[in-house]
């Protein structure tokens, strides 16, 4: 009945993302708006599709409905497709009882009658988490003229960040022979970017083992990729050059949003050749008002800007008042400043409101102690009241 | 008497009032002429209808209507991709060998009677392509119908140019509401009841009348039915007060995009609780470049903005140049202004590159028109 397909994607989209603290109260991480007029899952869906992968499973658990109703049935993506296509899977209930997902491994074994349907030669893993462009497809040549069982896409990093890292080692020809998660004095520069190529047969034989050892955390990083090891499977790092970009953190998501202001950006958004696709763009375009003052910034439809505006990310439907300023900021969706207010060097999150005269965040240069000074952050649908002030480093999730 | 908007079938003339814009209209049909940033006039009818709760609309076309599929595809922007009814696009054929295309309205619905016989529904709504306007037509057909009218024609009473009536009807309107008497392209500036060419009607009786006045040779809906049967049904008016603007010459249609600076009157024709929907194309938000000084625009996604923009309209994809300057310029899609380069009170068709260190301008009252795909 239904189509075989060579290869299926499955994207790890249910994690709560702890670490954006206020800004994933309310949506999983793989939701979090980026660059004006996307969601950070627009970048591996959009990815997938650009690579010829048209089966997407995308498993969810944390916050869903945001998710939910933003993938919708896949067409602003073309992922609507007769067989095929995109699917939101959630946890669900069986015979033998209802288990959440624990773990990244335990999500997909809990899902392989979903791949199985699709009878692929091929598991794509992904996850929700990064900001990047990459051509799936070339990764998965690789793979077959490798001949290998699993194919680990990696990236060079500094040595000073590896730790942050699950790290690679690997031969000249990319096979690895050894991988260390976060280790305290890295000895290798190739992160793993927690994007894996699994040859289906032996993915499903990890998995099912994996399952029934009860100490493992079902997990691909701690579990999998050591036990393949182990067992001396052919493992492959395959490497990546291109802008990839983490977004996990407060400060590493403001960073990204501001490294698309830069002249010169890494990753060029309006190459239409590789396009990132996103939904819910009905909005006539935005104005720029009378009394507006606009520079390095980027605006999306639906704004209204009357105030002063710089080196900012400006997501759709936003207002800036007359007299307002914003500055080194990311604005997510709907969110209003108001008269005389000033944002800067802060996120401020969907549907908030800042009232007139109020104060979120500050310059760096203007801290003394330089210890005290970071991205200042308002959750989603929040209110500052009128002349309150939001401090550097402080993250709100209450209306004040 | 009980109906519900699906109830209701959506009649659009894409290809009406083109002669009135030739410029805009010489490679396209009036409802594909661009409009505000990144809409195409026929967003705006077919966007009210579909807010509406309509669920069947056709669109007739007479000539040059590629651009018009293009942009309508299979219509799912609009949530008209139904698999009963939705959107169907009524192409043009040769109905009587002696004429070849229909000649007026009437010849035109009849051409498509079949489908509108097909469509089952108890009204239809007529309406053209060259109004800038958000209506809800589910108050239409309820006024319709508690009047106890043959016919509703939407109005807009104003005070009007002698542009703006010369080719227009207009109505005198007695006390309760009825239609008294029906004057066609009679130029005359003051203030007039103008129709909008909106009508609601039964379908029954629409059929009876194309059926009727095409077997006497009869095309012309205002003419024929509107003027000539004026006294015969009970024609009634419908007073449309929400944002409206119509494009009647190139003058107007600059009017009309102009109008969209207002934040008040944008919000109230596209970000109301009923949104205007279009083709979407995946452009990056626009960018702001470290020079630039940009006021009073609407911009859209896609821009590249590096020089100075003012009281203009930016559509999607468009480029400024650094240390050029934008004022009082309408442009479309994808236009590239290069470097140094001055522009004032022009429109640009779409894929129109201007190159560096030029100076293109007009008079206030007279915009430039740049043909599509020009380089200067």
């Amino acid at each position: 009945m239904y189509n075989k397909k060579e290869c299926v994607a499955m994207l790890l989209a249910g994690g709560q993302g702890s670490r954006l603290y206020a800004l994933t109260k309310k949506v999983a991480k793989p939701a979090v708006p980026y660059g004006g007029k996307y969601r950070i899952i627009d970048f591996p869906l959009s990815n997938c599709v650009n690579s010829g992968i048209d089966t997407v499973g995308v498993l969810t658990q944390y916050q869903p409905l945001v998710l939910n109703d933003y993938i919708g049935n896949g067409q602003a993506w073309n992922l609507d497709r007769i067989h095929g296509g995109v699917h939101i899977l959630p946890p669900y209930q069986t015979s033998s009882g209802a288990q959440w997902y624990e773990g990244t491994a335990n999500a997909i074994y809990q899902n392989l009658s979903f791949i199985e349907r699709y009878d692929p030669e091929y598991v794509v893993i992904l996850s929700g988490d990064h900001i990047y462009k990459m051509d799936y497809s070339d990764m998965l040549r690789f793979h077959k003229e490798k001949g290998a069982v699993c194919t680990i896409a990696v990236i060079d990093v500094p040595i000073h960040e590896a730790s942050r890292f699950g790290i690679m080692f690997a031969h000249d020809d990319g096979s690895v022979y050894d991988f260390v998660e976060k280790p305290k004095e890295p000895k290798s520069t190739l992160a793993s970017m927690g994007i894996y190529i699994f040859s289906y047969q032996t993915l499903k034989k990890y998995l099912t083992e994996n399952e029934l050892d009860e100490t493992a955390t079902k997990d691909f990083g701690k579990n999998i990729i050591p036990a393949l090891l182990e067992n001396g499977e052919s493992v492959y790092a395959y490497r990546f050059s291109g802008y990839w970009k983490d977004v996990g953190t407060i400060d590493s998501l403001w960073d990204a949003n501001m490294e698309l202001l830069a002249t010169n950006v890494d990753l060029d958004l309006y190459d239409t050749s590789w396009r990132i696709y996103s939904n819910n763009d009905t909005a006539a375009p935005h104005i720029i008002g009378k009394n507006a003052k606009i520079q390095s910034s980027m605006v999306t439809n639906g704004c209204y800007i009357d105030g002063e505006v710089e080196s900012s990310v400006i997501s759709g439907g936003v207002t800036i008042e007359e007299g307002a300023l914003v500055q080194y900021s990311v604005l997510f969706p709907g969110a209003v400043v108001k008269k005389g207010a000033v944002v800067e060097y802060a996120i401020v999150g969907e549907d908030s409101v800042i009232g007139e005269n109020a104060h979120v965040g500050a310059a760096p240069e203007t801290i003394e102690n330089k210890d005290e000074w970071g991205v200042a952050v308002v959750g989603q649908e929040i209110t500052v009241s009128d002349g309150a002030t939001v401090a550097p480093k402080q993250i709100i999730s209450e209306s004040i | 008497m009980s109906y519900n908007m699906t109830n209701v079938l959506g009649i659009l003339f894409a290809n009406a009032h083109e002669e009135s814009v030739p410029e805009l209209t010489a490679k396209r049909t009036m409802a594909s002429v661009p409009f505000g940033g990144r809409f195409r006039m026929v967003d705006f009818l077919l966007s009210g209808m579909s807010n509406s709760g309509m669920s069947k609309v056709g669109i007739i076309t007479r000539a040059n209507y590629q651009s018009l599929l293009d942009h309508i595809g299979m219509a799912r922007p609009w949530d008209l991709a139904r698999n009963d009814g939705g959107l169907t696009l009524l192409a043009p054929f040769g109905r009587n060998i002696d004429t070849g295309l229909f000649r007026g309205k009437l010849e035109a619905l009849d051409s498509c009677l079949s489908y509108i016989r097909h469509t089952g529904c108890e009204y239809t709504v007529l309406s053209d392509c060259d109004l800038v306007i958000n209506p809800d037509f589910s108050k239409l057909v309820q006024a319709h119908i508690g009047s106890g009218a043959d016919i509703t024609a939407v109005c807009r009473t104003a005070d009007y140019t002698v542009d703006q009536t010369r080719a227009s009807t207009c109505f005198e309107v007695g006390g309760d509401g009825r239609v008294k008497e029906v004057s066609i392209n009679r130029a005359m500036a003051g203030r007039r009841t103008m129709d909008l060419n909106i009508y609601v009607l039964k379908t029954s009786l629409l059929i009876s009348l194309v059926t009727d006045l095409v077997s006497l040779g009869k095309f012309s809906l205002s003419r024929d039915v509107l003027q000539g049967k004026c006294g015969e049904l009970n024609i009634s008016v419908y007073e449309f007060s929400g944002f409206c603007m119509r494009v009647c010459d190139l003058e107007s249609y600059y009017r009309a995009n102009m109008a969209l600076l207002c934040h008040d009157d944008l919000a109230q024709l596209v970000m109301s609780e009923r949104p205007v929907y279009t083709k979407d194309r995946a452009d990056a938000p626009a960018k702001y470049g470290f020079d630039c000084t940009v006021k009073n625009s609407l911009v859209a996604n896609g821009c590249v903005i590096e020089g100075v923009v003012e009281n203009s309209i930016l559509f999607r994809g468009v480029k400024v140049g650094k240390g050029s300057v934008v004022k009082n310029a309408i442009l479309m899609q994808d236009t590239s202004v290069g470097r140094n380069t001055s522009v004032s009170n022009i429109i640009t068709d779409k894929n129109v590159t201007i190159g560096d260190g030029l100076t293109v301008s007009s008079s206030e009252n007279c915009p430039l028109y740049i043909a599509k795909g020009r380089t200067l």
